[in-house]
């Protein structure tokens, strides 16, 4: 179970982004011919995907993401308070993905207390401290997309801080 | 803020890589893995890998999935290659489940590439010139021979004192318990013996065994299939995560209610909860040491209201009145169920005073374990209990407490049903007879406190964060080692056998000459002379069986790190260099004592231990087996595959306590209150009840990740839960420095609220490589020398505001909530 404010701004735009970052890694890690062996850069080129204006965001009111693409669910979360890593003129914007890394179920959001909480097997996530696991059995923290915001209030991710479940690469 | 891998992209296994068998070796439940290694040159590609599926695609829920925690860079045969830890969906302990411990190992494994576990023991060690010093085997056990064969000829062999593990998983293992054991059981006598975690060399569980009952008798799967789970002191969610995710989970899915006794809410409590329904979970949170009063009202219950199962008591268990009578090994009486019932026999309200919880939940507990269903059908129960009980208040009569319900409602041997410790490391016990050790055994903690013992050899135990009264035998043993650093310090430019003879005086003047084997630097192992490197399973070939019995091969797939070595070739290397000794000194008919350990590796310690007693498993047969393995014990080998032994006592006879007439014993449970000495007074005089308790995160490896980032990020000292309330009334904030203190000693974590805590009730994590718990826990043990650990009272004090590290750390509650 996911929120429900889906932000479909600009997610045309990212999924191009990301379909070609994807066709670049792909092409770096498929190549086996020595002869042929391209060149990979050291780490993942990420895309820079616009999620969401500043103003489309309500304080403690998640709202659905997609990043690197689509098939990766994430969340956007306005906190309210600056934290550590938190974006925007307060401080406070952060973004994380919503697979667990345990098993990859789609995790929930509890406004309460602030953590996002997972179904299957009962692990829980601290919004507030970096996406640190509460308690649970994921042998990571949430990966946190690393966003930016332009002059005009537009939130940007263009990266993460872990592996997103169920890929050997963030950008695939 | 939460520590970031900043790690985006893993190497895929090649279609193939190498694929090993592995058990997970931290803790009970021994979850299956699969080992992928390939060479480092090589990689897979994501349309073709070992996994055989299209790895560009995201992978779904339970997908297969590496995460950058199950992969390394490890060393193979000499040589740089990949590993991957991938959990295995074919194995049915575990099903595909990882928890956040065996999701690790990979990363607990020793990397010069990555830099992971660089606290590895790597070489042989001997203090020299005030410090360790690198050196070889053959020097290391040649000074570990001369001291220990010059003392037990000038005295006797009770002037060794030796700490050894007794269990499989990691540091254990059939191979290794057999190879301390044949040394120290076998080519000697020693007495003067105490395990891992206790300071006796003892039974945790005696009560049930002298009832007939083996502790580890039931099938997981029983779980699946019961009307009803009874845990007593037990969190399986946090402590045996994927026995209650993969298993008791699917009872509760099947309409299995769950009576949970703790006087602590646990995350174990809400997800039964979550996954059943309130309705059908019953937390009785009683006061701390008031089990046996209880479940003695349980079965009172449960005769009186004529829930027994009469069959099943007049075929299985004894009938004429006392079998055993109470004695010094013997802390209660057994016998028949009515002569049982003469000391256990307790009314709902009287218990309901001891326990202080309602009588009514007493009675509705005895409902949900023993009243027949409306069709007349009996209910089906499956009761486990660990350490709540074990480490608890009288542990003989309270287990025997808890045994005599499953007795008495025909709920042990039969599917659906069982009555088991839950456990904490795997088994693989096998070793010559203990029985010279005796009963009582002797108190070795308090035999080394009051000077008693002359050469201590410790194999993978540190009491400094496992024993009671830790604050005095820190002191004293510490002392005790310095004298002989001293001794080796001032003779350190002489001969090796003056450097013996400074040793042996040493010890003859009150000193103690120690002997580590571990895998690491432990805090015990700062008062070692010589520091012997051991091997972990993976880094040897390794056997032991889980908490319903599940023998597996886990295989080898990475060498140890520099020169180390499994713990039974150490021993065996000790022998050998012990025979050489004596026989130097002219003890010939001695020396021959140590002949016959020319094993060149595991396999040959295990052939020449477990196999001689179980002759049809081997290594080959247990490698076909795969991570199911056979269920111990092994009836024999058929059509290509081990026969197992799904459950203990099917044909309803009784043979643990090894009577002939294989009946099962009722334990005459009597309540006398606080049994260990000075807990009452204890009580009386502070304010906080000091529970001590295990986290998911590290129990059972701990050690390791005292230098895990991930885990020290999350808990970089060790936390002790607390009520709200009582941190406002102290001015405490969370993750503030707080100290314990009581007579015993003093010990310090840092302030977790939590609001299921009660008012006057805190928890600590035990085992804590920053703050042992067991600095403030009286020297109080029962009859049969087992610690009440669960048992301290203290003040608290606050020492310092919260680090930077700690205000970093998420204070919020640990229960899942949706």
């Amino acid at each position: 179970m996911r929120c429900k404010n889906l932000v479909d701004v600009g997610r045309r735009q990212f999924l191009r982004g990301g379909a070609l970052a994807a066709a670049g890694a792909a092409a770096a890690t498929v190549t086996t011919a020595p002869a042929n062996a391209a060149p990979a850069n050291a780490q993942v080129d990420y895309p820079s995907n616009r999620l969401a204006n500043i103003s489309d965001l309500k304080v403690n009111e998640p709202v659905d993401i997609e990043y690197p693409d689509a098939d990766s669910p994430g969340v956007l979360i306005k906190l309210g308070q600056a934290v550590e890593g938190g974006v925007g003129p307060d401080g406070d914007i952060v973004a994380f993905s919503v697979l667990c890394p345990h098993k990859g179920y789609n995790m929930s959001y509890n406004g309460e207390d602030r953590t996002l909480n997972c179904p299957g097997h009962f692990s829980r996530f601290d919004v507030e401290s970096g996406g640190q696991q509460v308690w649970g059995h994921a042998t990571q923290n949430l990966p946190q997309f690393t966003l930016r915001v332009d002059g005009n209030g537009d939130i940007f991710a263009e990266g993460a801080s872990d592996l997103i479940f169920g890929r050997p690469s963030n950008v695939l | 803020m939460a520590y970031k891998r900043q790690i985006d992209r893993l190497p895929i296994p090649p279609k193939d890589a190498k694929v090993s068998n592995v058990t997970c070796h931290y803790c009970i439940v021994g979850c299956g893995y699969k080992a992928y290694t390939w060479p480092r040159n090589k990689q897979g590609t994501l349309k073709d890998n070992a996994f055989g599926i299209d790895l560009s695609e995201q992978q779904g829920a339970d997908g297969t999935w590496v995460a950058p925690a199950m992969y390394n860079v490890v060393k193979q045969d000499g040589k740089d290659v990949h590993l991957a830890l991938v959990p295995d969906k074919d194995c049915v302990v575990n099903s595909g489940l990882v928890s956040i411990r065996g999701g690790r190992m990979a990363e607990n494994r020793p990397s010069r590439v990555t830099g992971t576990q660089q606290q590895r023991l790597t070489d042989p060690m001997i203090w020299r010139n005030g410090t360790w010093q690198p050196t070889s085997w053959d020097d290391a056990l040649d000074l570990v021979a001369r001291v220990t064969a010059r003392i037990i000829t000038q005295g006797s062999e009770d002037d060794l004192v030796v700490s050894m593990f007794d269990h499989g998983g990691s540091a254990g293992g059939y191979e290794n318990t057999w190879g301390t054991g044949k040394l120290y059981f076998q080519s000697m006598k020693v007495k003067n013996a105490r395990i891992h975690n206790r300071p006796a060399y003892n039974s945790e569980v005696h009560s049930t065994r002298d009832m007939g009952v083996g502790e580890l008798n039931y099938s997981y799967s029983d779980y699946e299939i019961t009307d009803t789970i009874v845990m007593v002191g037990g969190n399986s969610l946090e402590t045996q995560t994927n026995l209650f995710l993969n298993h008791m989970r699917k009872g509760l899915e099947n309409g299995a209610r769950m009576v949970v006794v703790d006087p602590r809410r646990t995350v174990t409590v809400n997800a039964a909860e979550e996954i059943a329904g309130k309705e059908n979970v019953l937390h009785l949170a009683i006061n701390p040491g008031s089990d046996m009063a209880l479940f003695n009202a349980i079965l009172t219950q449960v005769v009186d209201n004529g829930w027994t199962d009469n069959e099943f008591i007049k075929n299985s268990t004894f009938q004429d009145g006392e079998a055993v009578a109470q004695d010094d090994a013997h802390p209660a009486g057994l016998g028949s169920l009515e002569y049982a019932m003469k000391t256990c026999r307790t009314s709902p309200e009287e218990a309901a005073k001891i326990c202080g919880i309602d009588a009514a939940d007493i009675v509705k507990a005895a409902e949900w374990i023993a009243k027949p269903k409306e069709d007349g059908s009996r209910r089906k129960c499956v009761t486990c209990y660990e350490k709540g009980v074990i480490w608890g208040n009288d542990n003989y009569r309270t287990i025997g407490a808890i045994v005599n319900v499953s007795l008495a409602t025909g709920n042990i041997g039969r599917e659906g049903s069982g009555c088991c410790r839950l456990g904490g490391h795997q088994e693989g016990y096998y070793r010559p007879s203990d029985a010279h050790v005796g009963r009582p055994a002797e108190y070795v903690d308090q035999l080394l406190i009051k000077g008693g013992g002359k050469i201590h050899h410790i194999w993978a135990c540190d009491h400094y964060k496992t024993t009671l009264n830790a604050s005095e035998f820190k002191r004293v043993h510490r002392r005790r080692s310095n004298m002989v650093k001293d001794a080796m310090d001032a003779s350190a430019t002489g001969t090796r056998e003056q450097q013996v003879e400074a040793i042996v005086a040493a010890v003859n003047a009150g000193g103690l000459f120690v002997v580590d084997m571990d895998i690491i630097h432990s805090q015990i192992g700062q008062n070692a002379h010589v520091i012997l490197p051991a091997a972990e399973s993976n880094e040897m070939n390794l056997t032991s069986m889980n908490g319903e019995r599940r023998l597996r091969l886990s295989e080898k797939y990475m060498d140890p790190p520099g020169q180390a070595k499994p713990d039974c070739l150490i021993a065996a290397g000790i022998a050998q260099h012990m025979e050489r000794v004596l026989r130097e000194m002219g003890h010939d008919k001695y020396a021959d004592q140590f002949k016959g350990y020319d094993w060149k590796t595991e396999e040959d310690a295990f052939m020449d231990g477990y196999h001689q007693g179980n002759p049809d498993v081997t290594y080959d047969r247990l490698r076909a087996m795969g991570n199911n393995g056979v269920q111990e014990p092994v009836a024999g080998f058929k059509d290509g595959k081990l026969v197992g032994t799904p459950r203990l006592y099917a044909d309803g006879k009784f043979d643990r306590h090894g009577r002939k007439d294989k009946k099962a014993l009722f334990c005459a449970a009597g309540w006398r209150g606080w049994q260990a000495p000075g807990k009452a007074k204890e009580q009386a005089d502070h304010k906080f009840w000091i529970n001590n308790v295990r986290a998911n995160i590290f129990w059972q490896n701990q050690f390791l990740d005292q230098d895990n980032d991930f885990i020290q990020d999350r808990f970089p000292y060790p936390f002790i839960e607390m009520n709200p309330d009582d941190m406002a009334e102290m001015g405490l904030n969370p993750g503030d420095l707080i100290e314990i203190h009581n007579e015993n000693g003093a010990t310090q974590g840092m302030a977790y609220p939590t609001d299921t805590a009660r008012r006057g009730q805190v928890a600590m994590v035990f085992g804590s490589p920053s703050g042992s718990q067991g600095n403030v826990v009286n020297p109080g043990v029962n009859e049969l020398v087992l610690p009440d650990y669960k048992h301290t009272w203290g003040n608290i004090r606050k020492l310092a505001d919260a680090t930077p590290t700690a205000k970093a750390v998420s204070f919020k509650s640990k229960e899942y909530t949706a």
